[in-house]
């Protein structure tokens, strides 16, 4: 272990498994409502709403970065809050981590489980109402079994993404061992200090993993007709 | 007593349907595609979130001014054009599903049992499957199943048989037919064919554009000559009777209807069975006196009611009074003329085929 990784490249590997876990699993929660609503509203809000939500893939991350460090700094509203919550600061934190990284990672949650929603289409919900089943029934015994395989597309690619994130970690997370210093921001010090074997070794684990994880998402996509 | 007093407006569309509909037996609402019939279906089942009126059932208010029940909480089965059977569930939970959710709302409307579901539809074999492992009709059956396994007070039923092919229709409509004999629950009955119709209705609501053209008991609506649209070509009456006598030497049933006799083919139906006989009028001829020295084997007495126009202009078609119950006759115009066929003069009919449906 030693050898192949130090004992800091393996802190910031760990600390990097720990945020795209929590960022994946708040998203689930946050994200499935919002492609809920998305998918089956008429409002003439659908339209804005859905731009906002997929403006992470269009924006430069340190754009994002930049305004969540302001919003969640000691004058901005979100640091207004969570100081009288009693919270402290959210820059240069874990958990302002993780608000950034759930806004980055949103589009990635929130567009394949509204695909998956709209596939559904309207009748075996309405199939599932001339049944007795409420509309809460509805979606936990319907439509949620029948969009599974949009949830695991939805939830790889989130837990993917935010392995990979690089500039909103450094615009609101400094370079913090142990805390904010994610594997993509120590291979950038490895390389600011030369030191390019230790890049080296850091970059392909983090290349040999995003592979697989694609692979792992397209071997099993052609199951998704079975059902 | 369904009582739907109804408007749905959308581009180009509107239905508005004001009409009382008998809780009891089949109804079918019957028209072109575009008709709104479906719609109408739709709306009773609430399903039409832009429906505005009133519909009661029962006594039962659905929707009025104030109030709206959830399509959840309205005693009702529905049936779909395509089966929509849930795909992750087996058939089972499939019946299920509902099943279990009606339980605790309509126990004292439990008349009807999942296994007397799986019996009458004939699905006790296809329990464990997925509806992916169906075919269509099997599906269908299954869908049929699901909506009477929670025990509905009411079962709507949109176009069932639309999307199978003949084969399949043939398949299912035997057990549509025992719904119809076997359950006490008034059942609406989507359809565009009229061999449906023929076959299942007792009352008939015929719709056209979004409003309901003519509303009333089956034979009486048929038999109607103002109508634009009949049954199709096949204009002709459906007449409910008995079976009565078998003939074992020529293979015959005689059907009692109203006081008339009918001879039939024997179809196996067991003496005093209800029967249900359809007369099309291509296949009633009258005559002045009873002709003998033919092969037709009714001959019977009428009266003459009315005559309108039929599709084509040498073509009429005649009402006439059989024994209490009304039958068509399609006969020409040169004809009717020679016979001097006026309203009220008695006649003799020969009907050429009878069809025991």
């Amino acid at each position: 272990m030693e050898t192949l990784v130090s004992a800091a490249d393996l802190e910031a590997i760990i600390l990097t498994l720990r945020l795209a876990a929590a960022t994946t699993l708040i998203l689930f929660v946050v994200g499935t409502p919002i492609a809920w609503w998305l998918s089956r509203t008429r409002s003439r809000w659908k339209a804005p709403v859905g731009a906002v939500v997929a403006l992470p893939l269009v924006l430069p991350p340190s754009v994002l970065g930049f305004y969540l460090l302001v919003s969640m700094g000691p004058k901005g509203p979100v640091g207004w809050l969570t100081q009288s919550l009693g919270l402290g600061l959210l820059p240069f934190t874990f958990w302002g981590l993780v608000v950034g990284s759930v806004l980055y990672s949103l589009p990635f949650m929130v567009q394949p489980v509204q695909n998956a929603f709209e596939a559904i289409g309207e009748r075996p919900l309405e199939a599932a109402a001339t049944l007795r089943a409420s509309p809460l029934d509805r979606f936990f015994t319907v439509a949620l079994p029948l969009s599974l395989p949009g949830f695991v597309t939805a939830g790889i690619l989130t837990f993917a993404h935010t392995v990979g994130e690089f500039g909103v970690v450094l615009m609101i997370g400094g370079n913090i061992p142990g805390v904010t210093r994610v594997a993509s921001v120590q291979i950038y010090d490895h390389v600011e200090a030369l030191e390019y074997g230790d890049a080296h070794r850091l970059a392909a684990i983090l290349l040999v993993f995003s592979f697989l994880v694609l692979l792992a998402l397209y071997a099993w996509r052609p199951d998704r007709g079975r059902r | 007593m369904i009582y739907a007093d109804i408007r749905v407006e959308w581009p180009g569309f509107t239905l508005d349907v004001n009409e009382r509909l008998p809780a009891r037996g089949v109804t079918a609402l019957f028209g072109h595609s575009g008709s709104g019939k479906t719609t109408l279906l739709r709306c009773i089942a609430g399903l039409e979130h832009g429906a505005v009126g009133r519909l009661s059932f029962n006594g039962a208010i659905w929707q009025d001014a104030g109030t709206w029940v959830p399509t959840h909480r309205r005693p009702i089965g529905y049936v779909f054009q395509e089966p929509s059977l849930f795909p992750h569930l087996t058939v089972l939970g499939n019946l299920r599903y509902g099943q279990r959710r009606s339980r605790d709302q309509d126990t004292r409307n439990a008349r009807f049992s999942l296994e007397h579901a799986v019996e009458l539809l004939g699905i006790g074999h296809l329990l464990k499957r997925k509806p992916a492992a169906l075919s269509g009709g099997e599906r269908q059956r299954v869908g049929v199943a699901r909506a009477l396994a929670v025990s509905p007070r009411l079962l709507l039923m949109d176009e069932p048989l639309a999307a199978l092919d003949v084969a399949r229709k043939q398949e299912i409509l035997p057990y549509l037919e025992r719904l119809h004999d076997d359950l006490e629950i008034p059942v609406l009955y989507v359809s565009h064919a009229p061999d449906e119709v023929a076959r299942l209705a007792d009352h008939l609501m015929v719709m056209d554009a979004g409003r309901v053209l003519a509303s009333g008991p089956l034979s009486q609506i048929l038999s109607r000559l103002d109508l634009p649209i009949r049954l199709g070509e096949d204009a002709g009456v459906v007449l409910d009777g008995e079976v009565a006598e078998r003939d074992e030497r020529w293979h015959l049933l005689r059907v009692a209807c109203c006081s008339a006799s009918l001879w039939v083919r024997d179809t196996g139906a067991a003496i005093g069975d209800h029967a249900r006989i359809r007369i099309l009028a291509r296949d009633v001829s009258i005559t002045h006196a009873p002709k003998t020295g033919t092969s037709i084997l009714n001959t019977l007495p009428a009266r003459v009611l009315s005559l309108g126009d039929d599709a084509h202009p040498a073509l009429s078609l005649v009402k006439l009074d059989l024994a209490g119950s009304p039958v068509l006759a399609r006969v020409t115009r040169r004809s009717a003329e020679q016979l001097g066929l006026t309203p009220g003069l008695e006649v003799w009919i020969q009907i050429k085929a009878v069809a025991l449906l």
